[in-house]
Formats: C-alpha cells, structure tokens, sequence
C-alpha cells in the first residue's frame, strides 16, 4: 500500500504543527515553528517596507491622498482645540463671577457683622467685601453724577451691600443660583443679583460647539475610512494578479492582506503628519489676531496649543485610522478576488 | 492521491460541470484530462485546489476528505498541490528567482534554504542561468518552465497542469512533457488537462475524458482494476 500513502498533513500542517511526509520520494517542505515565527516577522518587515516604497514610488498621488486626509483630520482637532480654548477663557469668565447681596435697609450693625461672619466660613464663598451705605453714597455721588442731588437727600437711601466672589469651585451656572438662594434664604437678605444670563449663554454655546464638533469630526473620520477604502480598492485592482498567484500556492488571507494593512498604516501616519504641520501652520496665522482680541478683553488668557502627547495621541490615531481603513477595504474586497 | 467519489457540481446558476464523476488517481501516477472546452476539465481541477466545493459526492487528497478541510485550512491544503497555468500566472515586477520562491515564503521557510530549493527547481527546468531575468525577458517556454519551477519548488505530492503546451510548439511541448514524467518518477501525482491530441496520443499515460460534465473514458480505471487483482 505504499503508493496509498497520504498526506494527511495537507491539514495538519498548520503553522502550529509542521511535519514531514515522505511520499514515494517527494518531500513536503518541513518548516520548523521557530522558522515559522522568523518568516513570519519578516514578511512583516518585507510587507512594511515595500508598501512604503510603492507610494514612494508615486510620490504626488500619495501626498494628494495624505493631504486629503490630513485635511480630514485637521479640521476637527483644529475646532476642537479653538473649542478647548474658548471653554477655557469661560471658565475664567465665570469664575469672576460676582454676587451682590443687599441688605435690608433697617439691619444693624453688629448683626451685619455676623452675618458677614457666617458667610466667610461657607465653604462655596471665597471673599465677601462689604460696601457701607457712606461708601456706597459716596461712590454714587462720584460717578452717576447725581452728586447734588444726592446731597439734598436728609437720609441716606442706600442699604449695605456685600460683593460675594464665589469659590473657584463654584463656575457652573446651576452651583452658583444654588448659592445664590442660599444667601437670599437669610432674614437680613433683601435681595441678591446674579447675572446667570449671559454665563447660562456662553454655556450652552460651548455645549453646541462640543457637540458639532463631535458630529463633523465623526462624519469626517468616515470620510477618511473611504478615502483609505477607496484607494485601497484601487491597489487592490491593480495587483489582482499577484493576489490570485499567492493565493493559490497557499498564501493565507492574513499573508495577501499583510502589505495592504501596511499600505493603510502609511497613508494614515503620513495623514497625521501632514495635519499636524497644517495645523501649526494654521495657529501661527491665527495666534497674534486672537492675542490681540484677547488683550482688548483684558484677559491675561494665552492660547493653548498642543502639546507632544497630543501629537503622539494624533499620529496613533491616523495611523490606526488608516490600518482600520485599509483592513475594511481589504476584508471585503479579498473576497471578491479568489483564483478562478 | 485524488480520489473522486461520484462527484457532481451544480453551479449556482443551474449548470452541471460534472454528473457523477468516479476515479483515483494514485502517488507516482500520471493521467491526462481531456475533453472539449466546457466538459468539466476546469471544475474539476478547481475541486481538487478547493476553489470550488462539489454540490455532491467526497473528494479525498491524500486520503483526506476535503469536505472536512474548513476555509481557513485551505492555503495550507494548496500548499500540497503544484499547479502548473496555461498562461503560466508568473509576476512581472520580480525576477525568475522571486517568482519562484514565493511558495516558500509563504510557507515560512528560512531564505538559505530558500536559495538552495529554488535553485535545485530552476536547474531541474534548465533555467538556472536565468534566475535573475524579468519573466518578460524570457521566451513562451522558458516562462512556462518557471510556472514549473514554481508548481515544484515545494515538492507537492500532487502536480496539477491545466493547458500546460497551450502556447507553445510541438518540441516545446514535449520538453514539458519530459519534465512531467521525471515529476512522476520521483512518486508525484501528475494530473494534465488539455486537449491537444497529438501531445496525449505521444505519451503512453492513462486518459481520462469528459463530455458534458460525465466521464466518458477513463484508463486509469481499467489499470487499477488489474493492479487490484494483485494486492
């Protein structure tokens, strides 16, 4: 029964377990586990390098696709750095945030003092300046320009006022109404003034922005998984041949789709890259107009950038961006090209 | 080492390639397949690659029933199996040398011994001179030889021609003929499909021929009947 002999490793011979087989003098190859993994992490190597050579080899065609992916890229982090920025500079803005308390009209003395006390140790309240009714009278006779008028006054009509400068904890507009009812529960308390309105605005603005940040940063990053599709379909096409060649001497799905993978990776690191030097560009065109803005606010806010782990974060990324796109594009299209 | 045990296949769209197909082929045997263009020649060589499942019967390799071998097995299957294109199938951006090793990366093996394997295949088709030629600098034969070359290089059991000589002339043909023979004297299965008459009728091999997707002919049969009487 020699001439029956079989080959059964046909199966067997996965990576996990190679093995010989005489038959009738020819041999199948023995390739060891250790040669396996070698092999293995060379064709990746190979894959690497040579799907880097390909787009060098079509240096304009490759940057087009890089820039139109960078721009992808670009757009969203850009806005969403402006986003981060102007949450920031709010944040300042609420921060100064003050509350007027006044007092009532008849409220003496010594009980204004306690009451001024009890206030300095809640915890939601950083300072509290008091403003007399003699200052408050006099202030008013300096710049409303009222001042004779006042003086024909036989009463000072004005009550006390504390200026309360809320803790920096406190910014969100509903801590700071919570507070402000707090303070306005108390007898001495006539009332209390609080300007949430334009502050309830600004954040719900930054709310909105967020959010339209986040929704054309993902329709982008689908434009970008097309983009790598579709330029992969194309690679694809054009190496029909060597595909239907590899897979019918035996190469795996995972051996035909190596160097595609490498083909996405390359595309998105240089995406990545691209929009990185778009966006410095960008921020020093920006940089001194909303410097100057700033200053006119008088605000001593400076613009934040990004720093290096952005920029690693950024071109991880890309390239797992282009890595994903490519393996989408491949999965599906791999299927189309089988050995007929 | 091909075995088909009544094989049928139907094709989605209501066609039948093959109706009922029996035979063996055993290790150091060499057949041919013939029949006209649309008998089945191609479908069955696709069964045995697994490019294509039968919709009836069990085909066994190597004693092995491939109905049992799942998708993500197959490229260690093919990995068995030399084929031999008709238009040779050889990758014009590398040389002869690459071309013919591409087995052997894919199975791994260490590039020493690549060099060593692609060599002794190349020198085996008289083409050592030329290992570092662009395919497309070489003649009709010599392309088909590294098409051999390739199919060999890994020492499959199973050697698989489809149209072998399509392109080439009566002597051509018959240098690729001698290789076929040397294969199958060294114990390889050599399954040939073609139709070229003249190239058959000078080959003392068993032929198997299909009509309309049925065997109507096959020699092999007839020889393992009396082979059987022996064991």
């Amino acid at each position: 029964m020699a001439r029956r002999e079989s080959i059964k490793s046909a199966t067997k011979n996965n990576q996990n377990s190679p093995s010989t087989k005489k038959v009738s003098g020819a041999k199948v190859s023995k390739v060891s586990s250790l040669n396996l993994l070698h092999a293995w992490w060379g064709h990746h190597k190979r894959s690497c390098r040579d799907s880097l050579q390909r787009l060098l080899k079509t240096p304009l065609q490759t940057l087009f696709t890089c820039l139109v992916i960078a721009i992808a890229i670009a757009l969203p982090v850009g806005l969403f750095l402006g986003l981060q920025n102007a949450q920031q500079l709010g944040q300042g803005w609420q921060n100064s945030a003050q509350m007027s308390a006044f007092l009532k009209r008849g409220a003496k003395p010594l009980a204004i003092e306690k009451l001024q006390a009890s206030l300095e140790k809640n915890q939601s309240i950083k300072s509290i300046e008091v403003i007399s009714p003699v200052r408050a009278l006099s202030e008013f006779q300096r710049y409303s320009g009222l001042g004779d008028v006042s003086l024909e006054l036989d009463e000072n009509p004005l009550p006390t006022v504390f200026i309360i400068q809320p803790a920096g904890t406190i910014s969100q507009p509903d801590e700071l109404s919570a507070l402000k009812k707090a303070i306005a529960s108390n007898s001495l308390v006539d009332s209390v003034q609080l300007d949430l309105g334009w502050l309830r605005r600004l954040n719900e603005l930054l709310i909105l922005g967020e959010r339209f940040v986040i929704a054309l940063a993902s329709l982008l990053l689908v434009g970008v998984l097309l983009i790598i599709g579709n330029t992969l379909r194309l690679a694809i096409e054009n190496r029909r041949e060597e595909i239907v060649v590899t897979k019918m001497v035996g190469g795996t799905n995972g051996f035909v789709r190596r160097p595609f993978l490498y083909t996405g990776f390359w595309y998105g690191l240089g995406g990545g890259i691209l929009a990185i030097f778009l966006l410095v560009v960008v921020g020093f065109w920006l940089a001194e107009p909303i410097n100057n803005l700033i200053s006119l606010y008088e605000s001593q806010y400076s613009l934040k950038g990004f720093g290096i782990d952005t920029i690693g974060i950024l071109l991880l990324g890309s390239a797992f961006l282009g890595w994903l796109g490519a393996w989408v594009a491949v999965t599906r299209h791999l299927r189309q090209v089988e050995p007929v | 080492m091909i075995h088909f045990d009544n094989i049928s296949k139907r094709y989605a769209e209501g066609r039948d390639a093959l109706l009922n197909v029996n035979f063996e082929l055993d290790a150091g045997e060499m057949a041919f397949l013939t029949g006209h263009s649309g008998a089945g020649k191609s479908t069955l060589l696709k069964l045995i690659m697994l490019i294509e499942r039968p919709t009836r019967g069990k085909v066994s390799i190597g004693g092995k029933n491939l109905a049992k071998i799942s998708d993500s097995q197959i490229p260690y299957l093919r990995r068995q199996i030399g084929v031999v294109f008709q238009n040779h199938q050889l990758l014009f951006d590398r040389s002869v040398f690459e071309n013919v090793a591409l087995p052997l990366q894919i199975s791994g093996m260490p590039f020493k011994e690549q060099g060593r394997r692609v060599r002794a295949a190349l020198d085996k088709v008289g083409l050592l001179d030329k290992e570092n030629s662009n395919p497309l600098a070489l003649s009709g034969g010599e392309q088909q030889r590294v098409g051999i070359a390739r199919a060999v290089v890994n020492k499959p059991a199973i050697l698989l021609a489809d149209e072998p000589t399509g392109n080439l002339d009566p002597e051509l043909s018959a240098e690729i003929m001698q290789l076929f023979q040397d294969f199958k004297s060294v114990g390889v299965s050599v399954l040939i499909a073609t139709h070229d008459i003249a190239l058959i009728n000078s080959m003392r091999c068993p032929i198997m021929e299909l009509s309309a997707g049925r065997l109507v002919r096959n020699e092999i049969e007839a020889k393992l009947g009396q082979d059987k009487g022996s064991y």
